[in-house]
């Protein structure tokens, strides 16, 4: 039993990361305003959030399943406030600081209706904190962190990121950009 | 327009003192004691629930350019407080900005007959029980304003708040905005500000033109103020005649035809190529026996908005004075709503294009489509108003028009607009 | 009860997922920016949803990322 719990701690984390890097890829799509292939923009947008929620499921099967294994011992100060661990503090908080961002974001995503567009949009930025700090505790906590499967997928993951993120931050992200910078049509 | 022309005129050339022609009566620079003396001290007492239908009777319609029902008006914020326990009382703004840049007749009046609307003022905050009263006003106007509400015992609640020198800051979301936050760019118009406007209170937002025939109002009555005028537009307005000699405010008869305004400033209509009637968001007329109505069946009439006159001689060229104007009408965009923020410029590009000696004919057909993509989209008029323009000067310069397709157009431009 | 669909322009950054909800009653403009097919009294800011169109308008209005939008009673009907 401790075996498997064992096992389906590190693996729901490593989907969790996974899901989330899909999440934050998908975040950005959206604000660029383009249909993804055929999938239309609402579509994309109830996309985002789902898989954003499903990652958040795998984050606390991570937590739930280490927290009931033997070994891993995680206790509930250690989930919700960072570096006090007693295995790898430093790695372990960065996974407590990530849960609780994700926690807000979740949070106020939820709640945007009722919060306002300014207060949402404050929190949700934070997901671009959130993201590289779980990658972090990751490899610098995780069984697998260092090993080779794990390595290529952090990678992969980190390019995905990456290269989203540069796209974000060029001249033509949004769909209506040429428009918008005016010229005679 | 600089200030000093701006607050000029001297009383003898507003037409202000015969008849029913009163706003200036009173006379130059007006303080306290020569307006009591014009107009008689001001009984607020006498002001009661009465007073709404004689303002109605009155027929007085906004003299700030959009000519709603005042009545309408101050009788939808009276209502506006609902049915809630404790009522929240509600706000009176005089509305002083005039940010068109050919309108000076606000400040002309605040300046000789700042008193005349403050007793409009404090005759509409006590029809609809305001406990708040402010009079938001164009710099120029700032000292006069103060000095003369200082200068009253009954006017020691209203605050005199100063209006930017913006296009945009004198429409009411914008004002109301501006007192609130001290930025004055228009809200979102879902609510509307009888109901909840300034703090969240029912907020009557009046120009300060229409305060001052408020108070006249209340002191001679419906009739005598229907006397001037027609049925469908009773009263007098202020205009502001700019283009051809030194600006001039007249005070005039509603219901007026064009030319005999022209004249009676001193115009020789010969000269006169077309007539800016509106100020920015007005019209091109050429028709000078158009009459000056904001409402009334029929055609030959033309609604006067906030009294703008602006001769375009005849020697210049309306397609480009409206390229010009247009520009400043894009730049002068609150950039809050992506069709006056990205249309107006847009509009203004294929305009200049078309005004500068680009013959491409397809331009023209660009530009009428762009003025439809952006008329009744935006929390405020400012697109409605640029579209009218420039639906305008597409139907009055037609002829122009084909010259400059044609490379023919020989008329001179001029850069005082 | 007719309700429209009120569009906050200041808000409004034109992101397109309402033209896509709501295609017999917005298309987008050449900014992107929704724009009512059909206009009410000159009034494009506030389009009159039908029945058969209210489901997706609320979806429309609970999914747009800007919160620009909002669906009010034909009564209440925003000052133009």
């Amino acid at each position: 039993m401790d075996n498997a719990l064992w096992a389906f701690g590190r693996m729901s984390g490593v989907v969790s990361l996974v899901l989330f890097s899909v999440a934050v890829i998908l975040g950005i799509l959206n604000r660029s305003g383009r249909p993804l292939f055929a999938i239309p923009r609402f579509s994309m947008t109830l996309l985002h959030r789902n898989v954003s929620l499903l990652a958040t499921v795998f984050l606390v099967f991570h937590i739930v399943a280490l927290m009931l294994d033997s070994y891993a011992k995680l206790n509930v100060i250690d989930v919700f406030v960072p570096f006090l661990g007693g295995f790898k503090p430093f790695w372990q908080g960065l996974g407590t600081v990530a849960f609780d961002l994700v926690l807000a974001v979740v949070a106020t995503g939820l709640l945007r209706h009722r919060l306002g567009q300014r207060s949402f949009r404050a929190i949700h930025w934070l997901s671009y904190a959130m993201w590289p700090i779980a990658l972090g505790h990751a490899i610098g906590n995780g069984t697998d962190g260092t090993s080779k499967w794990f390595v290529v997928l952090a990678a992969g993951s980190l390019a995905a990121v990456g290269a989203a993120v540069a796209w974000r931050l060029s001249a033509n992200f949004l769909e209506t950009a040429k428009a918008r910078q005016g010229g005679l049509s | 327009m600089t200030i000093q022309e701006a607050v000029g005129p001297a009383v003898d050339t507003l037409r202000g003192s015969a008849g029913t022609y009163q706003l200036f009566a009173a006379g130059s620079n007006a303080g306290l004691a020569e307006h009591e003396q014009a107009f008689g001290p001001l009984s607020l007492a006498a002001i009661d629930a009465g007073f709404m239908s004689v303002l109605g009777e009155s027929g007085l319609t906004g003299r700030g350019g959009a000519a709603f029902s005042s009545w309408r008006k101050v009788a939808a914020t009276a209502q506006g407080r609902g049915a809630a326990l404790l009522p929240a009382k509600p706000v009176v703004i005089a509305n002083g900005a005039e940010g068109e840049p050919l309108s000076f007749k606000d400040k002309t009046l605040l300046a000789h007959a700042p008193h005349l609307v403050i007793d409009g003022l404090l005759i509409a905050g006590r029809a609809v029980s305001a406990s708040l009263l402010y009079i938001y006003t164009t710099p120029a106007a700032m000292p006069v304003v103060e000095a003369a509400v200082a200068e009253r015992r009954d006017a020691r609640k209203i605050k005199v708040v100063q209006a930017p020198e913006t296009f945009i800051s004198g429409e009411a979301s914008a004002v109301v905005n501006s007192i609130a936050t001290g930025v004055a760019l228009p809200l979102d118009n879902r609510r509307r500000l009888s109901a909840a406007g300034l703090k969240g209170r029912p907020t009557l937002v009046l120009n300060v033109e229409t305060l001052a025939h408020v108070a006249l109002i209340a002191r001679h009555g419906s009739g005598w103020f229907r006397a001037a005028g027609s049925e469908r537009d009773p009263g007098t307005r202020l205009v502001s005649i700019s283009g051809q000699g030194a600006g001039q405010v007249l005070e005039v008869e509603g219901d007026a035809r064009l030319c005999d305004v022209l004249s009676s400033a001193g115009v020789d209509l010969s000269t006169v190529g077309a007539v800016l009637v509106g100020g920015y968001h007005g019209r091109w007329v050429r028709d000078l026996e158009c009459r000056l109505s904001p409402s009334g069946p029929g055609e030959n009439v033309i609604n006067p908005g906030a009294g703008v006159l602006h001769i375009l001689p005849a020697r210049d060229c309306g397609l480009e004075a409206t390229a010009r104007i247009l520009d400043y009408l894009a730049r002068a965009s609150a950039k809050q709503c992506g069709p006056c923020m990205f249309g107006l410029p847009a509009m203004a590009r294929v305009l200049s294009a078309i005004a500068y000696g680009d013959r491409n004919p397809r331009l023209v057909l660009e530009l009428e489509r762009l003025t439809k993509l952006v008329g009744g989209r935006g929390a405020c008029h400012h697109p409605d108003g640029t579209a009218r323009l420039v639906s305008s000067a597409l139907e009055m310069f037609a002829e122009d028009m084909k010259a400059h397709l044609l490379g023919t157009c020989t008329r001179e431009t001029r850069s005082a607009i | 009860m007719t309700e429209i669909l009120h569009i906050d322009w200041t808000r409004c950054d034109g992101r397109g997922l309402c033209t896509e909800l709501l295609p017999t009653v917005l298309v987008r403009d050449d900014w992107g920016y929704p724009l009512a097919l059909q206009a009410t009294n000159g009034n494009r800011s506030n389009p009159a949803i039908s029945p058969g169109n209210i489901e997706a308008a609320r979806e429309a209005v609970h999914l747009c990322p800007k919160l620009a939008l909002s669906l009010v009673p034909e009564q209440a009907k925003p000052r133009q």
